[in-house]
């Protein structure tokens, strides 16, 4: 292990700061942008001054001062404030890790998933809200409303800062959970442009993820969020050229996939298996390291990624886990079985016209040596897309089958 | 997701309604702005001139030609956008229907998805 850069050091403290604030004064609201510019004066002092022995109690000094700074305007009654906030130190601040009971409050039930991604990246995540805009392609004032509106919304939601208890519990870990992946989707489906910004975000997930990990170690589906996460992650140097065109999981170069990362995802996915109930990150894990696990596409062990699909579709069923067990299926007993699942999805009117139904269809129907179908549906498929990558691929996919 | 909410005018149309009318359809778009502006889903919104202020521009061997628009013979024009980012369709069109124009006969809001862009919020 290295010693962490000061950047890394400044991030990880950044929710136990703000953790210690909310204890101590209780407004989420005062204390995330109170600790957003006690980091903010740490990225400029310490540089210059060095990082102090208690850097942890240093931020919560700080951002003491600046909280009671925004709430006193009494000049003489600051003052005081002052002295006393300076007086109580980092020995006032307990010596908890709010982290878990911080990602709850940004993961508030009453926030859309927008304002609950930007409020963790924000409040967890350190990041300040020009790099969140910047992640999510929005201008900076968008970004800054949308976070300013989330922590209105948890004010008069009147949330008490502590770990939900029971059953609120589970269900409020799986908001915490679904955050975490969409801010990772959001990374790892990054194409063209700005990618390497939108990047940082699948690596940003995992960061998170792993504290999440490391303070519910025993809970699978966390572990399998976790494991879902690095196993997809070790794939990405392969899913694009350099040309930015995307390279279906087929045709991808497998020595460019990430081995470390895979290990490390294999291991955890195979951990997350042992716990008492199974969830659809442990699953969707399970059928990665599946694939991690084959030397080349043709080694894949689709029987197990079928049987992988059906025991998902069964815990969580979804129109798109029955797309996915039909590549499956096709691939263990031909693409004709395959195009009968999928004439099942027909009468779903979630799955009616969606790119991905049409350009698997295609697949499949290439497959069969029917090229005039496939080049009609990867045509419609490509029309039907919402992204630039994904047209360009469907669109190479029906120039190959072009009667 | 980005939505580009476009509002298809007809001058015919606006031209009918009484100063109340207009009025209130300014304020409308005002109240929308500050809406969408304080949920964080406002990216940029802009109106445009008359289509008669138009001019279309072609090249025909390499020689450009100006001539008056506008470019669609046709009752309805592109009078403005709004550019928002927000959670998802059903959003947008929640959205678009908070637009004064919506519900105006012969006036309409379009919603479509944007799938490139750049210049304004490039890093």
């Amino acid at each position: 292990m290295t010693v962490p850069s000061r950047e890394d050091l400044l991030r990880e403290l950044t929710p136990q700061v703000l953790g210690a604030l909310i204890r101590r004064y209780g407004q989420f609201d005062g204390a995330e942008d109170a600790v957003q510019e006690a980091v903010l004066a740490a990225t400029v002092q310490w540089p210059d001054q060095g990082v102090p022995d208690n850097p942890r109690g240093w931020l919560v000094t700080v951002a003491s001062r600046r909280l009671i700074d925004q709430v006193r305007s009494d000049q003489a009654r600051r003052e005081r404030e002052w002295a006393t906030a300076a007086q109580a130190g980092p020995e006032g601040v307990p010596d908890t890790d709010d982290t878990l009971v911080l990602l709850f409050l940004c993961c508030h039930p009453t926030l859309t998933a927008a304002s609950q991604t930007a409020l963790t990246l924000r409040a967890v995540g350190g990041l300040t809200t020009a790099e969140i805009a910047r992640a999510f392609l929005v201008p900076e004032a968008t970004m800054a409303a949308r976070i300013s509106r989330a922590k209105q919304r948890i004010k008069a939601a009147g949330s008490s800062f502590s770990l939900p208890e029971g059953a609120e519990r589970e269900e409020r870990l799986r908001v915490v959970l679904h955050v975490l992946y969409l801010i990772f989707n959001e990374g790892y489906t990054a194409s063209s442009g700005r990618d390497l910004h939108r990047a940082d975000l699948a690596r940003e997930a995992i960061r998170l993820t792993r504290m999440v990990h490391a303070q519910l170690p025993e809970d699978g589906e966390v572990t399998g969020l976790l494991a879902l996460m690095l196993l997809t992650h070790s794939r990405r140097e392969a899913r694009t050229t350099t040309a930015g065109d995307l390279v279906p999981l087929a045709e991808q170069d497998r020595a460019r996939w990430d081995r470390e990362l895979i290990d490390e995802g294999t291991e955890l996915a195979k951990a997350s298996l042992a716990a008492p109930e199974l969830g659809p990150y442990q699953l969707q894990a399970a059928i990665a390291a599946t694939h991690a696990d084959a030397a080349t596409a043709e080694a894949t062990n689709w029987p197990q990624v079928h049987a992988l699909y059906l025991i998902l579709e069964r815990i969580a069923p979804n129109p798109m886990v029955t797309l996915n067990r039909a590549i499956a299926l096709a691939e263990t007993r031909g693409p004709q079985a395959g195009l009968d699942l999928l004439a099942t999805l027909d009468r779903d009117e979630r799955m009616a016209g969606h790119h991905r139904l049409l350009s698997v269809r295609a697949h499949l129907l290439e497959k069969t040596g029917d090229t005039a179908g496939a080049y009609e549906l990867y045509r419609q498929a490509a029309k039907a897309t919402a992204s630039l990558t994904e047209q360009r691929y469907l669109e190479s996919r029906a120039s190959r089958v072009r009667p | 997701m980005q939505f580009l909410i476009s509002m298809h005018i007809n001058p015919a149309v606006l031209d009918a309604l009484t100063d109340e009318e207009k009025a209130a359809i300014g304020d409308g778009h005002g109240k929308f702005i500050e809406t969408i502006k304080k949920s964080g889903e406002l990216i940029t919104t802009q109106a445009l001139v008359d289509p008669s202020q138009a001019a279309v521009v072609s090249v025909r061997n390499g020689q450009p030609a100006v001539t008056d628009g506008p470019f669609l013979e046709s009752k309805e024009y592109l009078g403005g956008f709004y550019l928002v980012d927000c959670e998802n369709k059903e959003r947008a069109i929640e959205l678009a229907a908070l637009i004064p124009d919506a519900a105006i006969q012969g006036l309409g809001v379009e919603v479509r998805q944007v799938m490139f862009s750049a210049g304004l919020l490039d890093a």
